[in-house]
């Protein structure tokens, strides 16, 4: 019945990388906070205690307790764990969408290029997204509005954000679907998402983020529901375009892989915490929380030779309905002692001075070295 | 949201990992105060129409005629003499008569659905079942029953059929019931048929079929069990449709026959008498509200227990 | 689209061939005619009546006879009229049906639907408690019902409108109200129910990460998402306009075809109720292809092939 014109496949896309292992494993060097036009603080978004409940019915969930961070300007930090950690949730925290009710910011802050994103009210936090903080979301068929067209979606911002005329609008759209690399841009503004694959459909969405030049980029799983294909075009796509534009990226998965190749900085959650911080070669090379150790097991690796199968982590994680003060990792860790049912660790500074971790264990003094 | 889902759909999935699909369906209708109270409704309307000939002290054809000529041969009014609903103008307690009417509407909404069922499940089911050819036509065909006005064929039928056999069977109700049945099974014959047609693929289905169970024992025993939920909702949520319907017939005088009442014909005899006893149109109108509420709130209310995914739609 | 709709619209030509079947056949089998009255006419009288009429001859011959008028646009000539034409009967009351209908149904989209949006926009608040309230009574009440309620007060005890005619504009209210009352009820509580889905979509959260307001969410965004599930239900919703008045039509005492249907199924009016049924089943059959139509329009995603 509905017949897709789907024209265009991926592999029009003009720009393919290949992203080797090699790749996968650099560090960009981090920008070093200068004084350049527009800073208004020493790092763009800083996040201190924030906890974000939702009240359901069967209880208060809390999906995001009291998490603190920081991201420098120009800077892609990576917020890494399993479905349902909380991840999401601080991202949408930061952008004020938690749907509400059920859901609320219950404590904390979020300074954002040195303003109280908190302490805003509807008017100026409407200023602030999708002009100063973009937004890439995981499902891109479900994330664009089926009966408008893309053209006008993503004019939408532009036109809310920068009191751009229709067509000046229309031009600058044309120009920015270019940039995303959809080929035929002016061909397509009046196309409708479904006219699109799932690749073109991201970075329609990505042109959206970008379409004012925002300060941050919060990419929720951008590439989780695409082929694994064209994922790697669309993280090459947000590392260029977030280069290009000095544009700083939250970048929310739960592939460490992904993580290790976008990354300065990761931020590992887990039940609603994090629970280990640094940068990805402190991370990588010397985790110091179990959790991360299981997670790093459970990718797929090309030099395991023995390649049985994949490792996983076992059992869930734990309700976040009262969680206990217990290390909420504890159930699921094999060098769990009864330390870590008693109390709940903080997050210690381990041997290099940014690398934080939660666990008794790897803490001065404790079990494992 | 997705979020928002996925915390909630943690928490659901936690709390409710060894319920069933009816004990958990059960559990989200307890919260769900206005299916509770569409659900509380149906019992007391179900027990009025059992248990209330027992117990008024009139019969529904009863005329308290002497209470009548004392009044001027007016109805009498509420309150005022034994009759705590007042009478018609032959002297007719309407309590009674409402009561009465009760059984015929709780009839109306049980046995259409049960005809609806007998009709539209084994159409749907082997539609759905065998698909091709036979799926085509019998698609068709309900295409065309769902082109009749449905309320002006069941008018057909039951003025075609009045003088007959079945049109004079249970005073005229048993008429009723078919005309309304025949017209309406549609809805459900396409549900059965979506529900097997999504069911087939399922993959306990396929390993049914691998190890050689048969077509008849995959349908009664794997698919229907597993495709009643949405039915029972379909034939709830058509209850208030079929009351409605009988209450139109009554209405312009072709259902059930005199002395019976149904609330319909009530409210015909009561308009002649508007302008002076508006109790006579006022209480019947009120326990149609009552009924087509309580049915509509308690499918609704079902509809949300045994699919959290179809909630809102219908 | 135009394959498809022409494939639509040639499908009704078998459904109402067999509604046509259905009904002629089953009339004309239950017993009684049209000659029946309160007199019994004397068996001559019918005889020559049913020999003039064609009646005497085998049902198949009369049904093709009726067909092949029809198709040349004559319906025939009235049984219960007999100086008059079915063709006359309906023209003069089709009009009056049809602007009973429309006017009704323009009247449960404009308050339906906005009573949808305002109940899904307060959800849990006050406007949804009020409009939820509105729409259960609408839906549990019958129109017949709604029509005797609004004579009373509005036309009896108010005395602001006629009780029964069709004259002018005043004579237009109450049949109105009463017979969209149904229709407004279930038009909102679809609307509402459909706004809310919407409002959990993806596409709204990411239309409230662009910074737009709540206004133009709701307006560019919300609604006419929302609007696609209800425009399914207008179809039926018409064709219980079209088909439902006939009880409106009887109360305020309205000279539309509606009562001519009851009135040719009592008095055996057999070319009457044809032309009727053939109408009603027209409508219905039409109407679901032009929603289907306006469901294409709305929603892009559909492309009818």
């Amino acid at each position: 019945m509905a017949a897709v014109d789907d024209t265009m496949t991926e592999a029009d896309a003009p720009t393919i990388i290949e992203v080797s292992p090699d790749d996968a494993r650099r560090v960009q060097t981090p920008t070093e906070p200068n004084a350049q036009d527009g800073r208004k603080s020493d790092k763009l978004l800083k996040v201190r205690g924030l906890s974000t409940h939702f009240f359901t019915p069967d209880g208060v969930v809390q999906a995001v307790d009291d998490v603190s961070f920081e991201l420098g300007y120009g800077e892609t930090l990576g917020l890494v764990g399993e479905s349902g950690c909380g991840k999401s949730v601080t991202a949408l925290s930061i952008a004020r969408l938690v749907p509400d009710p059920p859901g609320r910011i219950v404590s904390g802050e979020i300074e954002f290029d040195g303003i109280d994103v908190l302490k805003l009210d509807s008017d100026e936090m409407r200023h602030l997204r999708g002009k100063e903080i973009g937004f890439i979301f995981q499902d891109p068929l479900t994330s664009l509005n089926p009966t408008l067209t893309i053209g006008y979606q993503i004019a939408e911002s532009i036109r809310q954000h920068m009191g751009l005329s229709r067509d000046a609008a229309r031009d600058r759209v044309a120009e920015l679907l270019g940039k995303v690399g959809i080929p035929r841009a002016k061909d397509r503004l009046n196309d409708y998402p479904h006219q699109f694959s799932g690749g073109m459909r991201q970075r329609v969405m990505i042109a959206i983020a970008l379409s004012c030049d925002p300060k941050l980029i919060l990419a929720d799983e951008p590439t989780t529901a695409l082929d694994v294909t064209i994922q790697a075009q669309i993280l090459e796509l947000i590392q260029r375009l977030s280069d290009e534009f000095h544009t700083a990226v939250l970048l929310i998965t739960h592939d460490l892989g992904i993580a290790a190749g976008m990354c300065d900085r990761v931020n590992v959650m887990y039940a609603g915490r994090i629970v280990e911080t640094g940068t990805v070669d402190e991370l990588f090379e010397s985790p110091r929380m179990p959790y991360a150790w299981g997670l790093l097991d459970s990718l797929p690796r090309l030099d395991d030779i023995r390649g049985d199968r994949l490792r996983t982590i076992e059992g869930l994680p734990p309700l976040l309905i009262q969680p206990p003060d217990a290390c909420r990792f504890e159930p699921r860790c094999r060098f769990a002692r009864d330390k870590c049912r008693e109390d709940e660790p903080d997050l210690t500074p381990r041997a290099e001075p940014g690398h934080l971790a939660r666990c008794w264990a790897t803490e001065p003094g404790g079990w494992i070295p | 949201m997705a979020t928002q889902v996925a915390v909630q759909g943690q928490v659901a999935q936690r709390t409710r990992a060894s319920a069933g699909l009816w004990s958990d369906a059960w559990s989200r209708l307890r919260k769900n105060k206005l299916a509770l109270l569409g659900l509380i409704l149906v019992i007391a309307l179900l027990l009025l129409a059992i248990i209330g000939p027992f117990i008024t002290p009139y019969s529904f054809s009863a005329q308290d005629l002497a209470g009548v000529r004392a009044n001027r041969n007016q109805p009498l009014d509420p309150l005022q003499t034994a009759h705590i609903l007042g009478t018609d103008q032959l002297g007719r307690d309407l309590l009674s008569r409402l009561m009465d009417g009760a059984r015929i509407s709780v009839s109306v909404a049980f046995v259409v659905q049960l005809v609806i069922l007998a009709i539209g499940v084994p159409i749907g089911a082997l539609a759905g079942w065998f698909g091709g050819r036979l799926d085509n036509l019998l698609m068709r065909f309900t295409d065309i029953v769902y082109a009749f006005p449905d309320l002006l064929f069941i008018i057909i039928l039951t003025v075609a059929f009045r003088e007959t056999f079945v049109g004079q069977a249970m005073d005229g109700l048993l008429l009723v019931f078919v005309a309304i049945g025949v017209t309406s099974w549609v809805t459900v014959a396409r549900l059965v048929r979506g529900q097997l047609l999504s069911l087939k693929e399922t993959e306990f289905v396929e390993a049914a079929r691998a190890i050689g169970v048969s077509d008849r024992k995959i349908v009664t025993k794997h698919l229907l069990p597993n495709g009643i939920g949405p039915i029972i909702v379909a034939v709830t949520l058509g209850i208030p449709g079929a009351i409605l319907a009988e209450s139109v017939l009554a209405y312009i005088g072709i259902g059930v026959q005199p002395p019976r009442a149904s609330w319909g014909s009530l409210i015909a005899e009561g308009q002649k008498w508007i302008r002076s006893e508006e109790h006579l149109v006022l209480f019947p109108a009120i326990a149609i509200a009552l009924a087509l509420i309580s049915f509509t709130f308690l499918g609704d209310g079902l509809r949300d227990a045994l699919d959290p995914k179809l909630k809102g739609k219908q | 689209m135009i394959s498809y709709l022409t494939r639509r619209i040639l499908w009704i030509v078998p459904v109402l061939f067999a509604v046509t079947v259905i009904t002629f056949f089953l009339m004309h089998s239950v017993p009684g005619g049209p000659w029946d009255r309160e007199k019994r006419l004397p068996a001559a009288t019918v005889k020559r009546l049913n020999a003039e009429y064609g009646l005497d001859r085998p049902l198949y011959v009369q049904y093709v006879d009726w067909a092949t008028k029809f198709v040349t646009g004559d319906l025939g000539p009235s049984y219960r009229y007999q100086d008059r034409r079915v063709n006359d009967i309906v023209a003069e009351g089709l009009p009056i049906t049809v602007q009973l209908g429309v006017m009704a149904f323009i009247l449960a989209v404009l308050v339906g639907i906005p009573l949808g949006v305002i109940a899904a926009l307060g959800h849990n608040r006050w406007p949804d408690y009020l409009s939820t309230f509105l729409s259960i009574i609408g839906i549990a009440t019958p129109s017949f019902v709604l029509a005797i309620l609004l004579i009373v007060f509005f036309g009896v005890q108010l005395g602001w409108f006629p009780t029964g005619g069709w004259k002018g504009p005043q004579y237009w209210v109450l049949p109105t109200v009463a017979l969209a009352g149904f229709p407004i009820a279930v038009i909102a509580r679809y609307t509402r129910a459909s706004m809310l889905e919407v409002t959990r979509k993806d596409y709204i959260r990411t239309a409230h990460s662009k910074g737009l307001g709540n206004q133009a969410v709701v307006s560019r965004h919300m609604i006419r998402n929302a609007l696609i599930p209800v425009v399914t239900i207008l179809g039926p919703t018409l064709a219980f306009l079209v088909t439902g008045s006939f009880i409106i039509e009887r109360i305020f005492n309205i000279p539309g075809i509606g009562q001519n249907y009851l009135n040719s199924i009592a008095t055996r009016d057999y070319s009457l109720l044809m032309a009727m049924t053939v109408l009603y089943a027209f409508a219905v059959a039409f109407l679901n292809v032009v929603v289907d139509v306006l469901y294409a329009y709305i929603d892009p995603r559909i492309r009818y092939s």
